[in-house]
Parts: C-alpha cells; sequence; structure tokens
C-alpha cells in the first residue's frame, strides 16, 4: 500500500499551482456521475454487492493511462485522519470520507484527477485544475469517461441518458464547480443579491466544503443544478459566462471600496495581519477568516514582496486534519489552536506590516 | 395556515408548481423555507424540496392498489420517499410514471441531449433519424405527395432495414 502523505502533493507545491484568475478562481473542476448497468446503487446495494462493485471498477479505472502511479485503495484502508486531509484537499467530498468497506479512491500523481467509487453512484470522477478551467477540466474528464467506458457497461437510457442513484443527476450526471474568493463581494455587501441571481440561473453557491456547508473565509463554490436536457458543453459554457461575470463584479468591487471605502478595506487588512501575527490562539475559522483578508491585501499590494503562495499554503495547512498530521501526539481542538497560532505567528514573521499607499 | 413542514408556525411563504395536468401547491413557515433554501421559486431549491415533500405524492400508489417493486432490484416507493435515491437503474423503468412529473420539475428538459457511449451512439442518431423521417412520411401522405412518400419509404428502409410503419389516413 502506498503512503497517502508520501503521494499527496505537499502544501507548499500544491500553493504554487496557478492557473487562469487564480486571484479570483481558486480552482476548478467537472464531476461525472456514473453507474453500471447490473447493479444496484450503492445505498441500495448490500455490502458483498458493494464490495464485487468496487473489485469490477478499480483495476479498470487504475489501468486507465491517465491514472498510471496513481494512489488507488479501497476507503477501510484509510485512516480517519487521511480521510479529513484528502477532504480538506478537497479530494474527496465529504460523504465519501464516511465510507468504509465496499467504496474505493483513485488519485492520479499530479492530482489532477480523483475518482470516487461507491459514493452516492457506482463512479464519481473529476477532474480538477487551479483557476478558471472548466471547459479544460471538462476536456479532460470526458476523455477520461471515454477510455472507461469502454471497460465497463455503464447505465445509460436512450432517453434519460446516464442513470443516477438521484435522479437530481440524471442526464449528463456532470457537475461543473469552481471555487471563487470574493472577499471584495463581501466585504462591499453585494454578496446575496450576487447569490440570488446565481441561482435564478438555475446555478447553485455553497460553501467551502459544498452542500450544506458555510462560506468559510469568503470562498463560495458556483456550480450547475439541472443535469438533463442540457448538453455538457451546453452547461459548461453558460458556467463560463456567469463565471466571468462574477469575476468582473469582484473586481469592480475591489476597485470601487479602495476608491471610496479605503480606510475600511484596511482597517479590515491591518486587523486580521495583526491578529495572525500575534495571536497565540486561534481557531481554524478564525485563521480561515482573516487569512482571506490577508489574501485580499496581497491581491490589492499591501504586502509588497509576499507571495500570494505564502497564504494558500497556510489555508491548507492550518485546517485541523493538516495540522493534526505534523503533530505526533493526538490533540485536542484547544491545544491545536495553540499550535495553529505559533505555526502562522513563525510564518508571518518576515511579513512587514501591511503598507496603504 | 398552517405550514406543511414543521407543522407548527404560521405558513407565511407559498410555492405553486403545475407539473403537467396537476398542480403543487406548498405552504411554510419562513425558518422552514429558510432551512429549505427557498428564496426565489424558480430556483432549484424547489425542485429539491418537491423530492422531499411532492414526489412522496406523486409516487404514492392510489389508494387500495398493490405497492409497486422494482422486479430487479426489490426497491419501493417507500424507500424512495425516505431517501430521495433510487436503488438500481431498472428503478427508473419501473417509477417512470412518478417520476416523469418529478423530472420535469427538476431539470431543464426531460430528454438527454449530451454525450451517449460510442457503443450507442449510432445506434441512438439513427433513431432519431428515422423518427425524423418517418413524419416526414406521414406528412406527405396526408399531403397525398406520394412521390415524396415513395421517396422517403425508401430512405427509411435502406436506414433501419424494415418496412416503415403504414401511416393512418
Amino acid at each position: 500500500m502506498k503512503d497517502l502523505h508520501q503521494f499527496l502533493i505537499s502544501p507548499a507545491q500544491a500553493a504554487q499551482q496557478h492557473g487562469p484568475h487564480d486571484r479570483i478562481v481558486m480552482s476548478s473542476r467537472v464531476r461525472l456521475a456514473r453507474n453500471l448497468r447490473d447493479a444496484a446503487f450503492p445505498g441500495w446495494a448490500k455490502k458483498p454487492e458493494r464490495v464485487r462493485i468496487l473489485e469490477a471498477i478499480l483495476p479498470a479505472v487504475s489501468a486507465l493511462p491517465e491514472m498510471a502511479d496513481s494512489f488507488a485503495e479501497a476507503m477501510d484502508n484509510l485512516t480517519a485522519l487521511d480521510k479529513q486531509i484528502l477532504v480538506e484537499r478537497h479530494l474527496i467530498s465529504r460523504e465519501h470520507a464516511a465510507k468504509n468497506v465496499g467504496s474505493g479512491l483513485v488519485l492520479n500523481r499530479a492530482e489532477t484527477f480523483s475518482v470516487m467509487i461507491n459514493e452516492e453512484d457506482h463512479l464519481r470522477m473529476q477532474a480538477l485544475r487551479p483557476g478558471f478551467q472548466i471547459r479544460e477540466a471538462w476536456n479532460a474528464i470526458d476523455h477520461l469517461d471515454s477510455a472507461l467506458e469502454k471497460k465497463l457497461n455503464f447505465a445509460f437510457d436512450n432517453e434519460l441518458g446516464y442513470l443516477t442513484a438521484c435522479p437530481t443527476n440524471l442526464g449528463t450526471g456532470i457537475r461543473v464547480s469552481a471555487m471563487l474568493h470574493l472577499p471584495g463581494l463581501v466585504l462591499a455587501e453585494q454578496i446575496n443579491p450576487i447569490i440570488q441571481s446565481v441561482n435564478k440561473l438555475g446555478l447553485a453557491v455553497r460553501g467551502l466544503y459544498g452542500e450544506g456547508t458555510e462560506a468559510l473565509g469568503n470562498v463560495f463554490q458556483v456550480s450547475n443544478q439541472m443535469t438533463l436536457g442540457e448538453s455538457e458543453t451546453g452547461i459548461v459554457e453558460r458556467l463560463e459566462k456567469v463565471l466571468a461575470q462574477i469575476i468582473e463584479h469582484e473586481e469592480n468591487a475591489r476597485q470601487t471600496l479602495l476608491e471610496k471605502k479605503r480606510k475600511v478595506v484596511f482597517n479590515h487588512i491591518g486587523r486580521a495581519y495583526g491578529i495572525l501575527a500575534n495571536a497565540h490562539s486561534i481557531s481554524s475559522k478564525e485563521t480561515m477568516n482573516l487569512l482571506s483578508l490577508l489574501r485580499l491585501g496581497l491581491d490589492l499590494g499591501s504586502f509588497p514582496g509576499t507571495d500570494r503562495a505564502l497564504v494558500d499554503e497556510l489555508l491548507l495547512t492550518t485546517q485541523p486534519a493538516h495540522l493534526q498530521k505534523q503533530l505526533s501526539d493526538k490533540l485536542t481542538a484547544e491545544e491545536r489552536d495553540l499550535i495553529r497560532a505559533d505555526m502562522v505567528r513563525e510564518r508571518l514573521k518576515d511579513v512587514n506590516r501591511p503598507v496603504t499607499k | 395556515m398552517q405550514c406543511c413542514v414543521c407543522k407548527e408556525k404560521p405558513a407565511t411563504v407559498h410555492l405553486t408548481q403545475i407539473v403537467g395536468e396537476k398542480m403543487q401547491k406548498l405552504d411554510l413557515c419562513e425558518d422552514c423555507a429558510k432551512a429549505k433554501g427557498i428564496n426565489d421559486p424558480t430556483s432549484f431549491a424547489m425542485a429539491d424540496l418537491m423530492l422531499g415533500l411532492g414526489a412522496s405524492q406523486e409516487l404514492d400508489p392510489s389508494a387500495g392498489t398493490v405497492e409497486i417493486k422494482c422486479p430487479r432490484c426489490g426497491f419501493s416507493q417507500a424507500d424512495f420517499k425516505k431517501s430521495g435515491r433510487l436503488g438500481c437503474p431498472e428503478c427508473y423503468r419501473t417509477f417512470a410514471e412518478g417520476l416523469a412529473g418529478l423530472l420535469k420539475t427538476m431539470h431543464k428538459g426531460t430528454r438527454h441531449t449530451g454525450k451517449a457511449p460510442e457503443a450507442l451512439r449510432k445506434s441512438r442518431e439513427t433513431g432519431d433519424r428515422l423518427k425524423a423521417l418517418q413524419k416526414k412520411l406521414n406528412k406527405a401522405v396526408e399531403t397525398e405527395d406520394f412521390e415524396a412518400a415513395a421517396a422517403l419509404r425508401d430512405e427509411i428502409k435502406a436506414l433501419s432495414g424494415a418496412t416503415p410503419i403504414k401511416a393512418a389516413k
């Protein structure tokens, strides 16, 4: 068995990955749901059937050229901490982290493909890209899907398309999403009308970890809802247009804040720096919210000489499971808050106070 | 009026949706509406809610009839009501009738227009073309344009290897 932690890209490396518009679009992903024709969906299949499905799918996925030298493992072979780290990296869903016997994961070396086996559907395959690259992600996962359909019999109906456990995913089984950092719209109090108008277009806006989660650190996920009656490329193009507009609104909001509410913006950034650079105990939630403001400060030129990668790395390493992994002893939440504060102070030691020009 | 979810607080959010010939109404209090994420009736949240409430009504067998079970996997309508998920691919055929209305509220259309497995792509395209040709043929027969009808008949024959269904005149 491969060691997950030797396999995973280090947080420092992960923070160095760049893509178009990554000031605002942190990452893009396209997920496809697929099921085998002759088996019950994972939620209904009994354990032996799930194991049989896993044993059929896992080798087929691992053998794809894109997945050469991949991390392929049954979920019951991963510790709770490993699973939580994968969630914090956005490589598996929280639902999948709760799975054990009969579920699995295949992750490629570059972490650009993650295939969950027996999550809600037999296959949830996703392509991931840094920055605004949903079209690239679609092309990549389309290619992987076409290769896999030669080996596995997918459940497909001429009228209804790909058949999925939940009718909400029926048809294309696609979910196109982008993770957006929108501190400008939040500070300008324009985020709610934006969310509402995006909802009206049939798109969903969610928090950092998907369904039913809050928007920590001003990070929002925008994705399609409807999967039937519109082609994959139609959905990708529609989302591209909406995302381009959100990016523009965020840029405008930042510009307007700088022109009309300089004191408000610099007050937020200055206080965020003050707390992060001096705190001796800090929760992961507060850390995320303050790092978001630091990231905004970096974008606005308040921290000349500091790379945004520093903040992006801290956004990962200060999360509970990542923090726990760096330590040998199992810590309580309170103890983690102390260590987290020590780590952040240490990393911000060489970052000068924000300049306000 | 009481909220139909918590059955406690007064309903202040009223949603009406017409599915096929049937009208579905939901009356919710503000808290339940918020919990269900409803701030815009045209948004998907409505469909999501229907899945929990309306769906069960849609799928409920009329009183007195035996509950339908999927012959392949044994999944029942009650199971769907509980989980909002189906049992196996075959369930889509078993529960087709009840699902039709639900899919309409949930999606942009009811017919898949995207990617298909390559092995099926050809037969899918042929099927679509045959349907279109048959339609044209019916029209030609109707308007007594027999020359066009003969040509269309030959085309259908070549495409399907079978004789087209005679249009009732």
